[in-house]
């Protein structure tokens, strides 16, 4: 559904979304490593469990809460893609993180 | 006149009380505040709550324990009127006690207000143990809780909009956005002088908060609110942990945890302050670790309309007759008392019989 505007000279690193290694390019966003890589929902909400992708891409709306490197509820459109990030689909409320 | 009553203000209080007094067919105006007005009603923590209230004044324990005893029934016919869920439990709630000086002091305070209310309150306090075995999270800090089943909790949100359903299913007219110049008490009625100009009522109730005051003024009532502030940190949404509210932990119908309990005196500022929320989340993370690592999305303050006792006044003027004023600070839990036998008793059918004890008389007794 998206693609880079300039496809040809672009650093890129390694990342995985639900356990799936990408290459994404430096520099961009969580969600918009999310959006390139072709993932249809990135979270699920916790009171109706509808799924969710990022809606505003400038940290106001809260839709893109993702699991990030093991933290919950972290905004996807906030953080920049770092190399071997764990990046996972936030499934409703965040669980206690003592229980982990 | 173009009303039988018009209620000057709003907020839960004045919601509560127009909602009650248009469904005993009273055609009836309400004068709300804009959106930079001080509004207890959408910045409070949703407690509907009856543990430790009154302990230094019978009648407001008395009240307290009717007033949320006609919650259920309260709510059932607001939802069904207006369709709007608001998260009410009647959950039971706790107060956590960190050492033995507090233990001591709340088991003081519960005990009074069971002899207060003739055994009809309720409670136990728990020590550590039995604490855990209903809350596994809770820290070891924690020296143990008082309990009552009576306490609840609400979406104070959701239960200020239900009733402004209720108003307007009710053909209650409401004028938002409303700076009350001048309230005139003549030819047997009273004309309010407003953003929306002038509306003429038989009677008029300030329900203003700590507008209350000046309004109180020009209707020959002194009524004297003071300021208290609270600020509450609100964190994301977490798996249900806390099946019942506790006084300074919280968590919503949503799973958000809302963290609060600070009393301030700092005038008409309803901001926050670093060193408060540190004190309020310190507290909490005290009571509960995990808190520790879990984000904050949002904080603010807000001004509790207080009176010198803390307890709520109840007053028809003397100088100028059909002029009430309702004040408290407790707009959720006496929410279900405003609507049904306050408003009963402003609108001239009943009369409840504690409500003497709440008139402005007891401000102004002379000492010796």
């Amino acid at each position: 559904m998206f693609r880079l505007v300039d496809e040809t000279s672009v650093d890129t690193l390694k990342l995985s979304i639900e356990g799936r290694e990408y290459d994404v390019p430096v520099g961009i966003s969580v969600a918009a490593a999310v959006l390139l890589c072709g993932i249809t929902r990135l979270r699920n909400t916790p009171v109706s469990g509808s799924p969710r992708l990022p809606y505003c891409m400038m940290g106001i709306c809260f839709d893109c809460l993702m699991t990030i490197d093991g933290f919950p509820n972290q905004q996807a459109c906030q953080l920049e893609v770092r190399e071997n990030m764990t990046i996972e689909i936030q499934q409703g409320a965040a669980e206690l993180l003592q229980q982990r | 006149m173009e009303y039988d009553f018009i209620v000057a203000g709003g907020g839960l209080v004045g919601s509560s009380i127009a909602y009650g007094l248009a469904r005993q067919k009273y055609k009836v105006a309400v004068l709300d505040g804009g959106d930079r007005s001080f509004r207890a009603s959408r910045g409070n923590f949703g407690l509907v709550w009856v543990q430790g209230k009154g302990w230094d004044y019978a009648p407001y324990a008395q009240w307290t324990g009717q007033a949320a005893d006609l919650w259920p029934q309260f709510v059932a016919e607001l939802v069904n009127e207006t369709g709007v869920e608001i998260d009410y439990q009647r959950s039971g709630g706790m107060h956590f006690c960190l050492n033995e000086a507090e233990w001591r002091e709340r088991e003081r305070e519960m005990e009074m207000v069971r002899q207060h209310t003739g055994g009809a309150f309720e409670y136990e306090m728990l020590d550590h143990d039995r604490l855990q075995q209903q809350i596994p999270q809770v820290s070891n800090t924690v020296l143990g809780a008082s309990y009552s089943p009576q306490d609840g909790h609400v979406n104070p949100l959701y239960l200020l909009q239900a009733l402004q359903q209720g108003m307007d299913a009710h053909q209650v007219h409401y004028y938002p956005n409303q700076s009350i110049d001048r309230i005139e008490a003549k030819q047997g009625g009273f004309y309010t002088h407003s953003t929306e100009g002038t509306l003429s009522a038989e009677k008029v109730v300030l329900c203003a908060g700590l507008d209350n005051r000046r309004l109180g003024e020009m209707l020959g009532m002194d009524i004297p609110v003071v300021v208290d502030r609270g600020q509450i940190m609100i964190t994301e949404r977490l798996q249900p942990f806390l099946n019942l509210p506790t006084l300074h932990v919280r968590q919503t119908a949503e799973g958000t945890v809302q963290i609060g309990y600070s009393h301030e005196d700092v005038g008409l500022d309803d901001g926050t302050s670093p060193s408060v929320l540190k004190k309020i989340a310190r507290r909490a993370v005290l009571m509960f670790p995990f808190l520790a690592r879990v984000q904050l999305v949002r904080a603010w303050g807000a001004l509790r309309i207080m009176t010198p006792d803390h307890n709520p006044i109840y007053q028809q003027s003397t100088d100028c007759p059909g002029a009430f004023t309702v004040t408290c600070h407790s707009g959720v839990t006496l929410a279900a008392m405003h609507s049904g036998p306050v408003a009963e008793w402003i609108g001239g059918s009943s009369r409840p019989d504690l409500i003497n004890q709440f008139s402005t008389d007891r401000f102004n007794v002379s000492p010796g």
